[in-house]
């Protein structure tokens, strides 16, 4: 039986990566795919999901194989587990879901190099339990898709004047929101709101 | 269980294992996936082919011709209705867009004028290059009907016919390229 208390400090573990430990307004990783794909709210959630699917995916096989694997050769290890993932997520996509390919097909390689996945990967899957693991990475990922999801919301809001695709107004917003300065300029509004958020909870 | 040691032939065997079952999988997935990839693309050819030229009933996909251009190639798809040809939808593309190559479906009716433009594949900015796309502005109907020999395929800008779409000329340009280069293999074929 799982007591209260394991209980809890899953939920913490779970929980971590909305606010306190979010990869993107808190811990910065993976701020490539976040900057370059947001472009509208369908993109950032798209793309959140699957690098969840993958970080889900890495970090289960990782902490299984976690003691099989010498620690000097760990890393190329766990890239050569991410990139398949990657593989097969964009294989997935390409024959299944070929409308969401075509959007965030450019972007899905870089998946591999996302810090966020390589860094769960190190930093906690190659530690813990799978268990803990999967809680992990479920959070975190949910987490980054959390933060891609509102971050190309407001881009797309205050850009082309839609929401997830529904136009608002006709004709075109401050089109400056769905370049990339405007993904540094919202992203770094998007990070005030949520380190306000966190001296709340603190 | 214990951490496996760093010995050599520890870390050896655990890289080839590790990539033996990468390989396998991704081997795998690849032949599950194959078909469903092949068909998922000729159907967005297809699709692109009835907007075009709409109304066929032959399988335009099953005739195509191959035109060798600026280095890469063009397909034409003739569209018939019984014996009567609608028109030839030419597969093009350009190298000038703003994120680099994007691909285009023309048609042409069989006197050589536009019915209709679509875009098969782009990467442009969301919001601004991408409305080149059907459905998300007006820009690819100003095409439809002009005969490319009594119509720059130029932006105003460039002193010709086509209006160019808000903030995004270099799209527009790259747009009159590939519509340009459709012209030409279409013209090369006749």
């Amino acid at each position: 039986m799982l007591s209260k208390k394991k209980i809890m400090n899953q939920w913490k573990n779970f929980s971590k990566g909305f606010i306190k430990e979010n990869a993107v307004f808190a811990l910065f990783l993976g701020l490539c795919p976040t900057l370059a794909v947001t472009t509208s709210a369908t993109n950032g959630l798209g793309m959140g999901l699957a690098t969840t699917f993958v970080l889900v995916m890495s970090n289960l096989v990782v902490s299984l194989v976690k003691n099989v694997i010498p620690d000097k050769v760990r890393i190329p290890a766990f890239i050569v587990i991410i990139a398949s993932f990657v593989t097969i997520v964009e294989l997935v996509m390409k024959g299944y879901v070929p409308s969401l390919f075509d959007a965030l097909g450019l972007f899905i390689p870089l998946i591999v190099v996302n810090c966020l996945v390589l860094g769960r990967a190190e930093a906690f899957a190659s530690k813990n339990t799978v268990w803990s693991s999967l809680v992990d990475a479920a959070g975190m990922g949910l987490g980054f898709t959390m933060a891609l999801t509102v971050l190309g919301a407001v881009r797309e809001l205050l850009g082309s004047g839609a929401f997830f695709g529904m136009k608002l107004i006709s004709g075109d917003a401050m089109l400056l929101f769905i370049l990339p300065p405007g993904a540094f300029i919202a992203l770094g509004y998007l990070i005030v709101l949520a380190n306000m958020l966190k001296e709340k909870t603190a | 269980m214990a951490k496996t040691e760093s010995t050599f032939i520890n870390m050896t065997a655990t890289l080839v294992v590790v990539t033996l079952v990468a390989a396998g999988l991704l081997g795998t997935v690849f032949e599950l996936t194959k078909e469903p990839i092949r068909l998922a693309e000729l159907a967005k050819k297809n699709e692109a082919i009835a907007v075009v030229v709409p109304g066929f009933d032959n399988e335009p996909s099953q005739e195509v011709q191959r035109v060798f251009l600026d280095g890469d190639s063009l397909y034409l798809y003739t569209a018939r209705m019984g014996d009567e040809i609608l028109g030839t939808a030419v597969e093009t593309f350009t190298n000038k867009g703003f994120s680099g190559n994007f691909k285009l479906m023309v048609g042409f009716d069989p006197d050589g004028n536009i019915i209709d433009i679509a875009v098969i594949k782009h990467a442009e900015t969301p919001g601004l290059g991408d409305k080149m796309e059907i459905g998300k502005s007006d820009f690819h109907l100003q095409f439809t009907g002009q005969h490319p020999d009594n119509f720059k395929l130029a932006v105003t800008k460039d002193r010709g016919d086509v209006d160019a779409i808000t903030a995004s000329t270099i799209t527009s340009r790259a747009y009159c390229d590939a519509v340009e280069r459709a012209y030409e293999a279409y013209k090369s074929l006749r």
